[in-house]
């Protein structure tokens, strides 16, 4: 097995929620590696904590616990919990991508501007960009008429469809992918597959949460199953 | 990416000040006057760092101290103590130990503003044009056809009709007052931009197109921004990172992404759960 690009230790997430003087616990004690050219699968009930580990690993959550260690382009060993935020904003433009359940994007852009976007971040011409952005949006069958227009009025499956093509277009070396095929038909479900197979293949190491085991089973070359984390009193009992 | 703007412990106080102020005031005394002194602790201890073609944001609500920040860098206001480095190609300009000319050199070539008030920022006794020929000048632009032509060049870049060249800015709607504003911030091409509130009640469509605008002009020019608003749509569409201020103090900093969905302080997550 080759050297893994991410090593997640003992990550913990938990919610302090002061209003209602709550804590919520959300991700405990998950363990994995992702490798280059690998897909590792997280599984596990509703509520295991599943997505806190993406966002986790993104910043997009402050994790409570544990180490996230990144091995970067240039070999250098980092924590992603403990990174600057420049360093973390660095790696989302360069390295690290994320493909989310919902479409987070500018209202009024041009889906192909949308798509071609983590291109332009990397000083790649605009041209060149939507030309990329075409041919992937393209491969994933969302239709010619739509590129000129926002995203704002797609359908659920038409957006995941830009949702995906923004989050594999930069080629990242990790990418994270949730739930990136739910809302899909199966045939255009079947062509995404395909890109990922092919972005595997160029080495991206991915860490994916999938709806339907079916994908997991084909796509994943490693399983992690998580459990629901422990109940609030025995979290509190730890912490303490 | 280097470093524009680094700003060390400001601070400013208007009134006496008193040994109590600071203990008696900010997020947990639940207010920014003194009980002691009457004194207003605007801000204490504000601290944040800005990278070049970043776009900070600056959030809380009316009386937070958002806007004293932006005054005080922009030389508005001088702060009561606290230290801001300014890193301009090759120098260094410690900001608050510079003389009254050398600031002003620094507004007038280096940065710009946009206040929400726009009779701050424009003359309204002279032109649209003329607010910017102005700017120029101060530049040391001195050609008047040169200066004629990248006022209309600029007019042009923020959508406002070169007919209306020559009209005084009270014939303006508030939008365009604000097109003329940014036009006369960004004639110098500034690295660096202050935006106190600029959309703040203007018309939602207005809004729309005004903040297209500035991420236009910051992909373009790649200006390093501080973006003051209470404003979270305003936070979430413009801004990489943020800071959010209460009662004169920081009392939480993080990516823009992380403070929306994982706020920590109580103040952040009341303020996210009620815009949401």
């Amino acid at each position: 097995m080759l050297q893994p690009i991410l090593q997640v230790e003992a990550y913990g997430k938990h919610f302090q929620l002061h209003e209602q003087n709550k804590l919520i616990p959300s991700s405990h004690n998950v363990n994995f590696s992702v490798s280059a050219g690998c897909l590792t699968a997280l599984v596990g009930p509703t509520g295991a904590g599943k997505s806190s580990v993406l966002k986790g690993i993104y910043r997009t959550y402050l994790p409570s616990a544990g180490r996230i260690l990144y091995r970067d382009a240039m070999g250098h060993e980092l924590d992603l919990i403990l990174a600057s935020e420049h360093q973390i904003l660095e790696l989302r433009r360069r390295e690290i991508g994320f493909v989310t359940q919902f479409l987070h994007c500018l209202p009024r852009q041009a889906t192909l501007d949308v798509v071609a976007q983590p291109l332009l971040v990397l000083g790649v011409s605009r041209d060149e960009a939507r030309q990329r952005a075409a041919e992937l949006l393209s491969a994933m069958n969302l239709p010619e008429r739509l590129w000129s227009v926002s995203p704002a009025t797609f359908s659920g499956g038409e957006r995941q469809r830009v949702n995906l093509a923004r989050g594999f277009i930069a080629k990242p070396r990790l990418l994270l992918l949730d739930e990136p095929t739910a809302s899909l038909d199966p045939a255009t479900a079947e062509r995404v597959i395909g890109l990922v197979e092919g972005l595997k293949s160029e080495g991206t190491a991915m860490l994916a949460i999938f709806h339907h085991p079916e994908t997991t089973r084909r796509l994943a070359d490693q399983v992690v199953e998580l459990a629901p984390p422990p109940a609030v009193e025995e979290l509190l009992k730890e912490i303490a | 990416m280097n470093k524009i703007l680094e700003v060390r412990n400001l601070s400013k106080i208007y009134g006496p000040g008193c040994p109590l102020c600071l203990e008696s005031t900010g997020p947990e005394a639940d207010t920014n006057l003194c009980p002691h002194c009457g004194s207003v602790v605007a801000i204490h201890d504000v601290s944040f760092d800005l990278f070049e073609g970043e776009i900070l944001g600056v959030m809380g609500e009316s009386g937070s101290g958002k806007s004293t920040v932006v005054k005080n860098l922009y030389f508005d206001q001088a702060p009561s103590s606290g230290e801001a480095i300014f890193y301009d190609r090759d120098k260094q300009h410690d900001l608050f130990a510079l003389n009254a000319a050398q600031q002003r050199w620094l507004r007038n070539h280096r940065f710009g503003m946009v206040y929400q008030n726009p009779h701050l920022g424009l003359n309204f006794n002279i032109s649209a044009g003329g607010n910017i020929a102005e700017r120029l000048l101060m530049s040391d632009l001195m050609d008047y056809g040169a200066i004629r032509e990248r006022a209309k060049a600029l007019l042009a870049r923020t959508e406002v009709l070169l007919s209306r060249v020559d009209d005084l800015p009270k014939n303006f709607s508030g939008g365009m007052q604000q097109r003329v504003q940014i036009a006369k911030a960004l004639a110098t091409q500034p690295p660096l931009l202050f935006l106190d509130e600029v959309t703040t009640g203007l018309d939602l469509s207005v809004q729309a197109r005004i903040l297209d605008l500035i991420l236009e002009i910051q992909q373009e020019l790649k200006t390093a921004m501080v973006v003051v608003t209470h404003d979270l749509g305003v936070i979430r569409l413009l801004t990489g990172r943020a800071i959010v201020m209460k009662y004169g103090r920081v009392i939480e900093a993080g990516l823009t992404d992380q403070i929306l969905e994982d706020p920590q302080h109580a103040y952040t997550q009341r303020l996210v759960a009620s815009a949401l």
